[in-house]
């Protein structure tokens, strides 16, 4: 083969090297990624039901309830619009209490209710997600619009 | 007062930086030696005034000054000592004069062990590191001053961070943090070397001892960061993918293929280009994650509140410090020529192979962190990018990277034997083979996950031991093996050394995701619940009282096969102050085991949710780690650096071509 043959093999053997390379990130990105909902869009079913979803709010207060086999939880999870309420099987993170923002992970099932694979562990009290932060203030917003619109109907 | 000092002896270090970073770098270009002059003393006493400030700061911590802000939120008179002074670098307005007094540390070191550099390169450095201290302390004077007073003055603290009161919090973030900081002297001196276009194995040989030692700390501090959240946040995992952890797992994987690729710029002179790239995409890596951990844009399970104005700061920072040094090059990088030649099949392909490995893995991370920050910017809504996408990528990549390491140190420079590299290939090769097919029988389940992952670290060891054997049995020196042993320059079995510690990770790794179990039950006072050989009895809690604490102080009583084996007692902690809970898990480290231990909740009569762990060979991972820093020590005490000091001010290229070609001569002869 000539020096120029032999180089051009070089880089199309190396640009067909990158292109796969490329395809299978792109393609391990795309099945990995899980989306953000808030309890409004997940009630607005603009969630997909099958997928792995991420869903945020805070806790509501008085909604944590226990099952007797002492690791199978219930709570709420609001914007302060609407809420989704949450199963998860196994031990809470240390910072998790009713009143404080929350991260879970996993799936919805039929009836609305989110099975949470995971709970989101933060380290400090007055973290707060973004995610969670942006939900409670669309919420908050809308909830404005809301009451303006009633208080002109009356 | 105290505070008042220390306050101004950070405007003092600002006004000493701006001025000696623009002499130092004026005085280069003008050739003027009563400016350059400037820049030794200049970086000392930049030093001595951020030292100065630490100290106040140490000083009010010490003493419960809660009239300043910053120790008000951070500490609390009932702490334990060593964690009041752990505190200054606890929040963020201290760790920064952390990363100030570290930045301005290495400036001193490069002042101090740079007698035989020319003068005009010391300033061109010297000026680099102080243009980075005048935008890392007007960000503190201006955005986050640690000695702000609060009036009235705080009767006690808020206490720290309880996550952040451990042994972990006193030795990471200097870890960390003297890494980060460290490749800013691999940043100057590529900068210092484009400004000046003098492109040598000389330089190469300046910057290389500064370049490793930098990545030994930050080996050493991702390895602390990954053990303290093993054991302190109570649940067991030891790497999460999370975006705080890879904004340091990044310039990590961009400095190692760095250190490499000035392997190869010192001996040979090639790839001068690529190394002066590599250096500064390592120390905007290492900018952009402070600027990803510091500014909150990303969910992040080892985030602390933070202030999005800050993040603003250090993002324009960023883009100004890339966005001047990429330009930089474009304008130079024509002019810094190419080095030797060599063929495809050779040392420096599979270096450069190794490279574009650990720079495309680096890529990746990369996309996976910033992803989410992309679809939020264009609106496409809120993601978040999981760990199985990080070992999708990732995995495949260090297999080929594996090979790579097992092959390379064989090949010879400029150009290598097919047949000869066969040869010496084949029998680690076979032998790691077979081992990873024998050795996971042993265990409890044959896999083949287990076995792909042996055969990795398997084939990185023999492939060391036969090098070196291979080196021994070529030496010219006479007398015994030991002798001959003796002969190999130390840099040579850091390198060994190093690669040595990825197979001890590699194996900590594959056992531990492979072969570990967890468990989270209910226990009653009483209840077993076994794992293989091991059975774990609860036997209740009791409460205890800490310096600044309460905590429910659990008892499990484990045994092996019948007989006793240890006692854990994980705790749960109430901190006073904050009213906030931990939990502190109970251990039992072992060579070839961890058992692991915490508490969820307090359940009806006495009866606790219990997390039991088995975690085979997780020390390992950390292990490993140490091997590599190790490595890393021992290739900076080599002798040739030493004598390149000495002989810095001759032509060194020539010197440097002809030992290569001595090496070549003896056969296959590898310098390192």
């Amino acid at each position: 083969m000539k020096a120029r043959n032999k180089r051009f093999m070089f880089v199309v053997v190396g640009l067909s090297g990158l292109a796969v390379a490329v395809g299978l990130v792109l393609n391990a990105l795309n099945s990995n990624v899980s989306f953000f909902y808030s309890p409004t869009q997940v009630q607005a079913n603009e969630a997909p039901q099958d997928k792995t979803i991420r869903l945020g709010g805070m806790v509501e207060e008085g909604s944590l309830k226990r099952e007797d086999d002492g690791l199978t939880v219930h709570f709420n999870v609001t914007d302060n619009l609407k809420t989704v309420s949450v199963t998860y099987k196994g031990i809470l993170p240390d910072l998790f209490s009713e009143g404080q923002g929350v991260v879970a992970q996993g799936k919805l099932d039929e009836q609305g209710g989110f099975y949470a694979k995971e709970v989101l562990a933060k380290h400090d009290e007055s973290y707060m997600p973004p995610e969670v932060q942006d939900a409670l203030e669309k919420a908050e917003e809308t909830k404005k619009q809301q009451m303006s619109t009633t208080s002109l109907m009356q | 007062m105290i505070p008042e000092i220390g306050h101004f002896a950070l405007i003092i270090a600002l006004c000493i930086a701006m001025t000696q970073g623009v002499l130092s770098i004026a005085g280069a270009a003008r050739d003027d030696h009563s400016w350059m002059a400037m820049s030794r003393p200049g970086a000392q006493a930049q030093f001595m005034f951020i030292a100065l400030a630490f100290a106040c700061l140490a000083y009010a911590f010490l003493n419960d000054d809660f009239s300043v802000t910053y120790v008000a939120t951070n500490s609390n008179s009932l702490m334990p000592v060593q964690y009041k002074f752990a505190g200054i670098w606890g929040g963020h307005e201290g760790s920064l004069l952390l990363w100030m007094l570290m930045l301005s540390g290495w400036g001193y070191a490069v002042s101090i062990f740079s007698k035989n550099l020319p003068l005009e390169m010391v300033s061109r450095v010297l000026g680099v590191m102080s243009l980075i201290s005048v935008g890392f302390i007007s960000f503190m004077i201006f955005t986050s001053n640690p000695f702000d007073r609060l009036l009235p003055a705080a009767v006690d603290g808020r206490d720290l961070n309880p996550l952040l009161q451990d042994f972990g919090l006193i030795i990471h973030p200097p870890m960390l943090y003297m890494g980060y900081v460290g490749f800013s002297v691999a940043f100057a001196f590529a900068i210092a070397a484009l400004l000046s276009g003098r492109f040598d194995s000389a330089w190469a040989r300046w910057s290389r001892p500064w370049t490793t030692v930098a990545w030994v700390f930050m080996t050493m501090g991702i390895a602390l960061g990954s053990w303290w959240a093993y054991y302190e946040l109570g649940w067991g995992g030891w790497w999460f993918w999370d975006p705080v952890e890879n904004a340091s797992f990044m310039p990590w994987l961009m400095g190692t293929a760095l250190i490499h690729s000035l392997a190869v710029t010192e001996k040979r002179g090639s790839f001068k280009n690529w190394t002066v790239l590599l250096a500064i995409f390592t120390f905007s890596l290492s900018l952009l994650g402070t600027f990803l951990v510091r500014s909150g844009v990303l969910t992040s399970v080892h985030a602390f509140a933070t202030d999005p104005e800050r993040g603003l700061f250090i993002l324009i920072f960023l883009l100004l410090v890339i966005g001047s040094s990429l330009a930089l090059f474009a304008w130079r990088a024509p002019r810094v020529g190419l080095g030797g030649e060599f063929k495809l099949v050779s040392r420096e392909t599979m270096l450069l192979t190794a490279n574009v490995i650990l720079v495309v893995a680096c890529g990746s991370v990369l996309l996976g962190t910033t992803y989410p920050l992309l679809l939020d910017g264009l609106g496409m809504g809120k993601i978040s990018v999981g760990p199985p996408y990080f070992n999708a990528v990732f995995v495949p990549l260090v297999m080929v990277l594996v090979v790579v390491m097992c092959i390379g140190p064989f090949a010879r420079w400029k150009q290598a034997n097919v047949a000869d590299l066969v040869k010496l290939v084949r029998v680690p090769l076979i032998a790691a083979a077979i081992c990873a097919l024998v050795v996971p029988f042993l265990a409890e389940e044959w896999k083949l996950l287990v076995s792909v992952g042996l055969f990795m670290a398997y084939w990185i060891m023999f492939s060391v031991i036969a090098n070196i054997w291979m080196r021994v049995s070529m030496s010219t020196r006479k007398g015994s093996v030991l002798d001959k042993l003796k002969g190999l320059p130390r840099s040579y079995y850091g390198h060994n050394l190093a690669h040595f510690g990825v197979a001890v990770t590699i194996i900590g790794i594959t056992c531990v995701s492979n072969y570990e179990s967890e468990q989270d039950v209910r226990m009653e006072i009483g209840d077993t619940i076994s794992i293989g050989p091991y059975v774990f009895r609860f036997d209740g809690a009791q409460e205890i009282q800490g310096p600044n604490y309460t905590a429910s102080q659990g008892q499990i009583y484990i045994t092996k096969n019948g007989k006793f084996e240890t006692i854990l007692r994980p705790e749960k902690r109430l901190y006073t102050v904050q009213r906030m809970p931990m939990t502190e898990a109970g251990i039992d480290t072992g060579l070839f085991r961890d058992l692991y231990v915490s508490l969820g909740e307090p359940l009806a009569a006495g009866a606790w949710s219990v997390r039991v762990y088995y975690k085979p060979f997780v020390d390992w991972i950390w292990g490993g780690a140490v091997f590599m820093a190790l490595g890393g020590l021992l290739a900076v005490t080599d002798r040739r650096y030493r004598l390149a000091r000495r002989e810095a001010e001759e032509p060194v290229v020539k010197k440097a071509s002809s030992e290569a070609d001595v090496d070549i001569k003896k056969g296959l002869g590898a310098t390192e």
